[in-house]
């Protein structure tokens, strides 16, 4: 939009931040020249009365003065001992259901079709929810059991659902997980997809991994653990009883595995550009950056990139497994151990010696040395960080998000001399508490931060309103509290709806950490400008 | 420009038959049997669509259909501004459909007004395992605490509920009783139930009816005094402010809005329907049983009507106005006149941009009829159009009143089968939900989401048309499309090819 001329601009300047009753209302009624959405358009006088009339009449409000009332006293610290004494009920939380995580996980392998076997509205809300974090299509596909599968159980829709899907999609590979009502019911998928099998849904050698993955246990990131266990056992423990194990054979290969992640796209990348920095033969294990990254050049690419399949069978064979996300592998990676490989579980390492430790354990397990440019990288975060940290330190944070994302982003916080005063993971539980705690008692800045495990957003309200910090990190959703509580967003997490492109930039590695602290940075300076005394208005920071 | 426009009617029926042929060819035989009921071509003079309609899905073809949890919360209750929807079960249901409608309302979050929010009984393993109820009833208690100005809650069942056994009326009426007669609603939603959507809008409009409007006390003082001029708007879920477009112009011919169903509407509204005059119905299969209900118990009369383009607004504001008097009937010319000078300036700018161009929509409730209007309105063409979770009456109003003859109609279209249809016939646009939206612009086709209006909107009223009008040329218009080609595609260079 070219809209750069002043008449224009005088009127956006009328429309932006003021009082209604400031405004021109000839600016506010619609026009074609500047055509006025929902942003402006009910701001007219028109609309103003129009809903006054239709609330005053017929709403039945609350008084103003009761409803100001109680907005003061959700704001108190005798509220927030109300709401912190729930039991029962859960308002906004931060977190999703399995299947979801058993998705994300699945479409990181080569020519591979999710599968989930239950409602399909689910699926339908996976598919959603993936496609407005990355404005990308996702891929998937449900066995749509109703009412009747409900009752006689939903083998049926497992025979026609594969053979559809095989037909239509032509995957290379279907990857089965499951919806609560499916486990409800309890299904059996092994006996299902073995019978599918047999009537030849799919062929006898064909590729059908499967994982439980009820809704009721766990969170998103117990599905991507689910699911990926799934798929390795698959390849590497016989197919279900349709090929015999394979045995390893160690080489000098290491597994990579990123966790649930919406920076997946910038993340999987960063890693990869870091390990062929060092010359480390690698296996990136569920490595959907391609899928959730496709181009705009007039084809749809249903599948793309991944994981092959012949890499998740000889994963089997590296020396040692690598995962980003502790909380989001413990089974996958016991599994793993189970086959004689070294492990190592990280918290989505952010910042300087997170990243630190990272590249010395990679260093360590392949014997290669930490390559000279990556050397230099490091020098460039911390020149960034002591270029920058004046504007950070001592400043509060509150974050919330997946028990990993909240670790790894309160170390690098605790490196900026900032302090993560409320941490809050409504999937956390009390083992990542005692992690965070830990954490916390390294650092003279941990003195006085807390962590709070399965809490809400509606917990992190009454934490910002009665101890209140100087910014807030978290997803989307983050931008309620925002508007209630005043704390500026941060945007880093998972689901980003209404910011674009986010998840292109990694957050990983020495160069991700320069991603992260211009990202807190910018918010910092902008509200300093945005909130500063008019004299304060700095043109140097 | 789209090669339809170049064929003729007849080239494009013979056209489309054999798209559907070619693209039932990719199914096993049993599945193509059962998906060519659910394609057609529309023929001119026809009462119908000739499509098999609220049927199964069929497993594992990636049917954009939801469930009937989302008909019901995430339709028909959500936007309701002072009541509670608990989604009852686990986590995800609320989760993914957390404030992704743009239901607008006008309200304080969190201390009056409650749509943006996810209220959730988060079932764990244990709730499965010994049932519910009790927890159920611990969140109602807690809401009561912390949420004091509620007008009321609606318990949202998710797939568990009817699968273990809760008894939620019980504990609705439990509650209710001990709230002081709080208004507490069980709405048996599962996503099991059904085939789509569709059902879960019926057994919500059921439970307004068993739990709501029975319940209204006929004794009841009203708040206002009625007039001969009470109307609703029924089925209007105020996307991104569609019913207060809508709202001003009922109002401005002299009617009064006395409820707005759902979109920013709140208990009180719902309550007082019974008192209108005439419900008006917009999205006719997410709200025609409340309508019918409420001619067959209060007598009210109920009228269908469309809002999009200029062209469908004036015919529905004069059939509005046939069921009152000449006062009425002169301010629906009085509307028409006052807007015609705006229509004819969006019409002036933007019909140019836009002449010929052909859209290809899949979507829900009425819009696969609905706004073929307004494309219209603006010199566009319709030439394949299909309903999620549509009934036969859909698509009967589809093919007497909107189709023109060699539309290609697909019913619950498949995720395969639209991508061919699309790849084939090229249209400059398509409109449908955020799971093509991706796969369409890969394909370098320009695409509109037509459930939240893609961010934008509202798109009811003459001062939404403004808005879709603007939208359609932004999103055809755009000259991102003529770069999807790198250059150097286009010619090669002369010594790469020496070389091949």
């Amino acid at each position: 939009m070219h809209r750069s001329g002043s008449a224009y601009a005088r009127r956006r300047a009328n429309l932006v931040d003021k009082p209604i009753a400031e405004k021109e209302s000839a600016a506010l009624t619609q026009n074609a020249e500047h055509v006025l959405d929902h942003l402006d358009l009910f701001r007219g006088p028109e609309y103003q009365q129009m809903l006054a009339k239709k609330k005053a009449l017929f709403e039945n409000p609350h008084d103003q003065r009761e409803v100001e009332r109680i907005s003061e006293w959700s704001k108190t610290r005798e509220y927030r001992e109300k709401n912190f004494a729930r039991e029962a009920l859960t308002v906004n939380p931060a977190k999703a259901c399995q299947p979801l995580g058993a998705v994300f996980a699945a479409s990181g392998f080569e020519g591979t079709l999710p599968f989930v076997h239950g409602s399909q509205g689910c699926v339908a809300y996976y598919r959603s929810h993936l496609s407005r974090h990355f404005k990308e299509p996702s891929s998937c596909v449900s066995s749509s059991m109703t009412e009747d599968a409900g009752v006689f159980g939903g083998l049926n829709n497992m025979i026609d659902g594969l053979a559809n899907a095989y037909n239509i999609y032509k995957p290379k590979m279907i990857a089965v997980s499951t919806t609560c009502m499916a486990e409800v019911i309890g299904d059996d998928l092994n006996a299902f997809i073995k019978t599918a099998k047999e009537k030849g849904s799919v062929p006898a050698q064909y590729d059908v991994p499967f994982a439980h993955t009820p809704a009721f246990v766990g969170s998103h990131v117990t599905g991507y653990d689910n699911a990926l266990k799934s798929i390795l056992e698959h390849f590497w423990d016989g197919k279900a009883g349709t090929a015999s194990k394979l045995e390893r054979k160690v080489n000098g290969k290491i597994n990579f595995i990123g966790g649930f992640d919406g920076y997946t796209v910038g993340n999987i990348r960063e890693i990869k550009r870091v390990f062929e920095l060092m010359g480390i033969e690698y296996t990136i294990l569920a490595d959907n950056s391609d899928v959730f990254d496709t181009p705009t050049d007039g084809e749809f690419r249903m599948y793309d990139g991944g994981t092959t399949l012949e890499d998740a069978a000889n994963a089997i064979h590296a020396k040692a497994t690598i995962s980003m996300q502790q909380h989001c592998t413990e089974k996958t990676l016991s599994f793993v151990e189970g086959h004689g490989h070294e492990v190592a579980a990280f918290n989505y390492p952010i910042g300087v010696s997170a990243t630190d430790e990272f590249l010395m354990t990679v260093s360590r397990m392949t014997g290669k040395p930490i390559a000279k440019a990556l050397e230099r990288e490091r020098g460039r975060l911390v020149d960034a960080m002591a270029d920058s940290s004046a504007y950070l330190h001592g400043k509060k944070f509150a974050i919330y998000g997946d028990p990993d994302l909240c670790y790894g982003l309160s170390s690098f916080l605790l490196e900026l001399g900032a302090e993560p005063a409320h941490v809050l993971s409504t999937n956390g539980g009390k083992a990542w508490a005692e992690k965070m705690e830990e954490l916390f008692v390294s650092s003279l800045f941990g003195k006085n931060c807390s962590a709070y495990p399965g809490k809400d957003l509606w917990h992190m309200r009454s934490l910002l309103c009665t101890e209140p910090v100087d910014y807030l990190i978290g997803n989307t959703y983050g931008k309620y509290l925002e508007r209630d509580t005043g704390t500026p967003l941060i945007r880093i997490g998972f689901p980003v709806f209404d910011r674009h492109h986010q998840h292109r930039y990694p957050v990983w590695g020495y160069q991700g950490g320069i991603n992260v602290l211009v990202k807190i940075l910018d918010k910092v300076l902008d509200q300093m400008d945005r909130t500063g005394a008019d004299y304060s208005f700095d043109i140097i920071r | 420009m789209s090669i339809v426009t170049t064929q003729s009617a007849a080239e494009m029926k013979a056209r489309n038959k054999q798209l559907i042929d070619e693209a039932l060819k990719i199914y096993p035989e049993k599945t193509a049997k059962r998906r060519a009921k659910h394609l057609n071509v529309h023929e001119a003079g026809k009462h119908d669509c000739g499509v098999k309609s609220n049927l199964k899905s069929i497993p594992g073809v990636m049917t954009t259909r939801g469930c009937a949890y989302a008909g019901s919360k995430g339709v028909v209750w959500g936007p309701i501004k002072d009541m509670i929807n608990i989604s009852h079960g686990p986590v995800g249901c609320g989760q993914y459909s957390w404030a992704a409608r743009r239901n607008y309302y006008i309200g304080k979050t969190g201390i009056d007004s409650f749509v943006t929010m996810q209220f959730t009984s988060d079932f764990q393993e244990k709730d499965i395992v010994f049932g519910g109820d009790k927890k159920l009833g611990k969140v109602i208690d807690e809401l009561q605490e912390l949420f004091p100005l509620n007008h009321g809650i609606t318990i949202q069942s998710e797939c568990p509920i009817g699968l273990i056994g809760d008894d939620i009326e019980a504990v609705s009426k439990a509650k209710s009783k001990e709230h002081n007669g709080k208004t507490i609603v069980p709405v048996r939603c599962e996503g099991f139930r059904g085939v789509s959507q569709s059902l879960g809008h019926h057994i919500a409009n059921d439970a307004l009816r068993d739990w709501i409007l029975d319940r209204v006390s006929p004794e009841a003082t009203p708040a206002f005094e009625s007039t001969p001029y009470d109307v609703t708007i029924i089925g209007d879920y105020n996307i991104g402010g569609d019913a207060w477009s809508s709202r001003i112009l009922l109002e401005e011919m002299g009617l009064r809005v006395i409820a707005q169903w759902s979109g920013d509407g709140s208990l009180a509204e719902l309550e007082a329907t019974p008192r209108a005059k005439l419900n008006l119905l917009h999205c006719y299969r997410s709200m025609n049983y409340i309508s019918r209900h409420m001619e067959e118990k209060f007598g009210i009369p109920w009228c269908e009507y469309n809002f999009f383009g200029p062209s469908k607004i004036a015919d529905s504001l004069r059939k509005i106005a046939s069921f009152f008097d000449e006062r009425i009937k002169e301010g629906a010319e009085r509307v028409i006149a006052k807007y015609q000078p705006l229509m004819a300036s969006v019409i002036e700018k933007y019909r140019p941009r836009l002449q010929g161009k052909t859209v290809m929509l899949f979507v829900g409730g009425l819009r696969p009829r609905h706004v073929i209007g307004a494309y219209e309105d603006l010199g566009m063409e319709v030439v394949g159009t299909g309903y999620e979770f549509g009934h036969h009456d859909d698509y009967q109003r589809t093919a007497q009143h909107y189709l023109k003859d060699g539309t290609l109609i697909y019913d619950d279209v498949t995720g395969y089968e639209f991508e061919r249809f699309v790849e084939t016939i090229q249209p400059d646009l398509v409109g449908s939900g955020i799971k093509e939206k991706y796969v369409f612009q890969k394909m370098g086709i320009p695409f509109r989401q037509m459930h939240s209006w893609d961010y934008s909107g509202p798109y009811h009223g003459y001062d939404g048309f403004a808005i879709f009008a603007r939208d359609m040329d932004m999103a055809i218009n755009s000259p991102v499309w003529k770069k999807l080609k790198a250059p150097w595609k286009d010619t090669p260079a002369p010594g790469l090819m020496a070389a091949e």
